[in-house]
């Protein structure tokens, strides 16, 4: 390789390494501008939750999308990091200790790598099925303990806690929102940083190379054994200091934090955003968390919407929103992405009319099954419905049913579309 | 005597009730290009995942440069300095070429699963990585998923991957099936260049690849070696003719 050839590669990657520099900067200013852009108290909490799941997404993303194992016990390392925090912090308050508030996720993140050491050395043994499985057991596990263990996990009621309590560093006393989001938007920046920068280390990589093909990595100097457990390790500190801040947040741990839920929401938000792309798990935690928040103001049955948007999203984009954001990247290189735009506005229209039907029937059943309480009548998007009568019923139908055909007759349509230009893109950086 | 670079004694391996691997001793000196040849289902892959740990021996003793790894892992065996390939191309598909290459050369140099180095700054990493894509002539696809190479690309990058490490000892299970006439030449040619200086050892079915490459073969039959010679005389070895070449190759046109 020519002297030339090699200047160039090193001036490409002090390029890429300036990019790079330049990109956090730009992270960091978004942290520090959301909140003047958003200055009610839901606007905080919400995205202080945001970064809290930004960092416990992305924690998770080091198993199941760098790594290739798929958890349904993550939660067991967030949910203990959050408990040692609390527990730290009303020992710290007890004991008058000067302990500034800022340096307990730490605590977090040192309990989370602790029992991923302890339960990583039992789980990352073998990978595929039977790491998913210990996964769950010990989820199983932990959560079944914290109902049991009222002294340490509080049972149903949780334990409580005070941040302004602790040592007021510079005048901050964490009483206001704004302050905590500060700290929760700080400890998340550094952790994506850590966690984007292990992705680039020989760990980084060769976790790649396992969860592509084990048996190779085994056979290029690799113990598997001791990758997944690394890994392991890594993603329960990191799961431990979101759990931390979320202890500091709420003030609060309590069983459930321990239990199935997290596990199964932090699976959907890395999913749901996109395992096979650093910034999936940053948009599904910021999607699903803002859905979360949204969603369960405007129905109840939340939890149901959620699951449908998972199913959707595995049956036909894999790669979640960041995979279909990074399919289209040749497209808007390429700038034909206003062919697409018709097509697409057709099918989400369509879509969307579905939707409506469908949402509207499941409404109406939830208001006349045994659990709602509430009586039959309700407001369905500012229009009240009354699901006793007939009227409503067929025009659920109505609208799902025509909905769901033409949206069916009009996939092939935009693949259609899709594949000719996608074509034509690649055509066009070929010349 | 020196001590050879891989030494089989008294290899047995049974699946089940049937036995496979029927008593093999072998001894590879450093430095030989050593095929081992023989019909369908006689053993050679068997053998081959015996000697790099992917299966454990039923009885018998391996050694690598007279170190017993009889019963080691793979990732032990490989870091003692034997790499091999696979029949079936056994690559990373989602990382990029050059990625398959890099990860196969991390542990060897030294950088194993560091976790406070950014490899791109690795320099003597990357100028391996990029020698070996060089040789394996693969510089130009170097960006792109190993999943989407064509079979004779990935079959290129199957050996890269093996020699990259620097092991001194390489196990190529058949390089060059599946490949066209020409093919196979190019990957002949390739196979003599990354093995130069070391002990190379492979299962073959292509008798011109054999003849061209080969310093000794050794013959397997129903899992046990009826001859082990040069080339020449395994040629005109009755036993060999009789089980296996067949009278076309004795007689060469």
């Amino acid at each position: 390789m020519s002297a030339a050839v090699q200047t160039g590669v090193r001036g490409a990657a002090r390029g890429r390494g300036w990019a790079r520099t330049g990109l956090w900067l730009a992270v960091a200013a978004v942290f520090l501008v959301l909140p003047h852009l958003f200055p009610s108290g839901t606007g905080l909490t919400t995205m202080s939750l945001m970064a809290i799941m930004i960092i416990f997404a992305l924690s998770y993303n080091m198993l199941l999308g760098q790594t290739g194992m798929l958890s349904f016990g993550h939660a067991v390392y967030y949910g203990l990091g959050g408990f040692l925090v609390v527990h730290a912090m009303n020992a710290i308050i007890g004991e008058h200790l000067p302990v500034p508030l800022v340096v307990l996720p730490l605590v977090g993140g040192v309990a989370g790598l602790v029992f991923g050491i302890i339960f990583g050395s039992v789980s990352t043994r073998r990978g595929g099925t039977a790491f998913a499985m210990i996964s769950l057991g010990l989820g199983e596990l932990v959560g079944a303990s914290a109902l049991i263990l009222r002294d340490f996990f509080g049972g149903e009621d949780g334990i409580t806690t005070n941040r302004t309590k602790l040592l007021h560093v510079a005048g901050f006393n964490f009483g206001p929102q704004l302050q905590v989001y500060y700290l929760i938007a700080g400890w998340c920046l550094l952790c994506m940083m850590a966690m984007y920068a292990l992705t680039r280390t020989p760990f980084g990589r060769i976790c790649n190379a396992v969860r592509d093909n084990p048996e190779r990595a085994a056979f290029i100097g690799y113990n598997t054994q001791s990758v997944r457990f690394i890994a392991f390790c890594l993603a329960g500190l990191f799961a431990g200091i979101a759990g931390g801040l979320t202890a500091i947040n709420f003030e609060i741990m309590n069983a459930a934090n321990v239990g199935a839920a997290p596990s199964g929401i932090v699976l959907l938000m890395t999913y749901i955003g996109g395992v096979g792309n650093f910034a999936g798990p940053v948009i599904g935690a910021i999607l699903i968390t803002f859905l979360q928040v949204m969603l369960s103001d405007a129905t109840e049955i939340w939890q149901l919407y959620l699951g449908l948007l998972f199913i959707v999203m595995v049956s036909f984009a894999p790669g979640g929103i960041a995979g279909l954001i990074a399919m289209h990247a040749p497209v808007w290189r390429a700038r034909l992405l206003h062919r697409l735009l018709p097509a697409y506005a057709l099918a989400l229209l369509l879509g969307l009319i579905t939707f409506a039907g469908a949402a509207l029937a499941l409404e109406m059943a939830y208001r006349l099954s045994a659990g709602s309480e509430g009586g039959t009548a309700f407001r369905f998007l500012h229009v009240p419905v009354d699901a006793a009568s007939a009227a409503p019923w067929s025009l659920a139908a109505l609208l799902a049913v025509p909905g769901f055909l033409a949206f069916r007759r009009v996939l092939p349509i935009v693949g259609n579309v899709w594949a000719t230009t996608l074509a034509e893109a690649r055509q066009g950086r070929g010349r | 005597m020196t001590v050879p670079a891989l030494e089989l004694e008294a290899l047995h391996k049974n699946f089940g009730r049937v036995p496979i691997i029927r008593g093999v001793d072998l001894a590879i000196a450093a430095g030989e290009r050593h095929a081992v040849i023989g019909p369908n289902g006689a053993g050679k892959s068997t053998l081959f995942h015996l000697i790099s740990g992917r299966l454990a021996p039923s009885a018998g003793r391996i050694r690598l440069h007279g170190a017993d790894i009889t019963f080691h892992a793979p990732y032990e065996i490989n870091r003692r300095g034997l790499a091999r390939s696979f029949q079936v191309t056994n690559i990373f598909p989602r990382l990029s070429v050059f990625e398959n290459v890099r990860c196969a050369a991390m542990w060897a140099m030294g950088y194993r699963t560091s976790l406070w180095r950014a490899v791109e700054g690795l320099a003597d990493l990357t100028a391996r990585t990029e020698h070996v894509l060089e040789q394996i002539n693969l510089i130009d696809r170097r960006d792109l998923p190993a999943g989407v190479l064509s079979y004779a690309e990935q079959r290129a990058l199957e050996i890269g991957i093996t020699i990259v490490g620097g092991g001194d000892v390489i196990l190529l299970d058949e390089p060059t099936a599946g490949m066209s006439r020409s093919e196979t030449e190019h990957a002949v040619a390739l196979i003599r260049k990354v093995t130069e200086g070391r002990t190379l050892v492979m299962v073959e079915h292509d008798m011109g690849v054999v003849f061209d490459l080969a310093d000794r073969i050794s013959v397997l039959v129903y899992g046990q070696i009826i001859a082990s010679d040069t080339p020449e005389r395994v040629r005109a070895n009755a036993a060999v003719q009789e089980a296996y070449l067949g009278t076309a190759v004795a007689t060469p046109a």
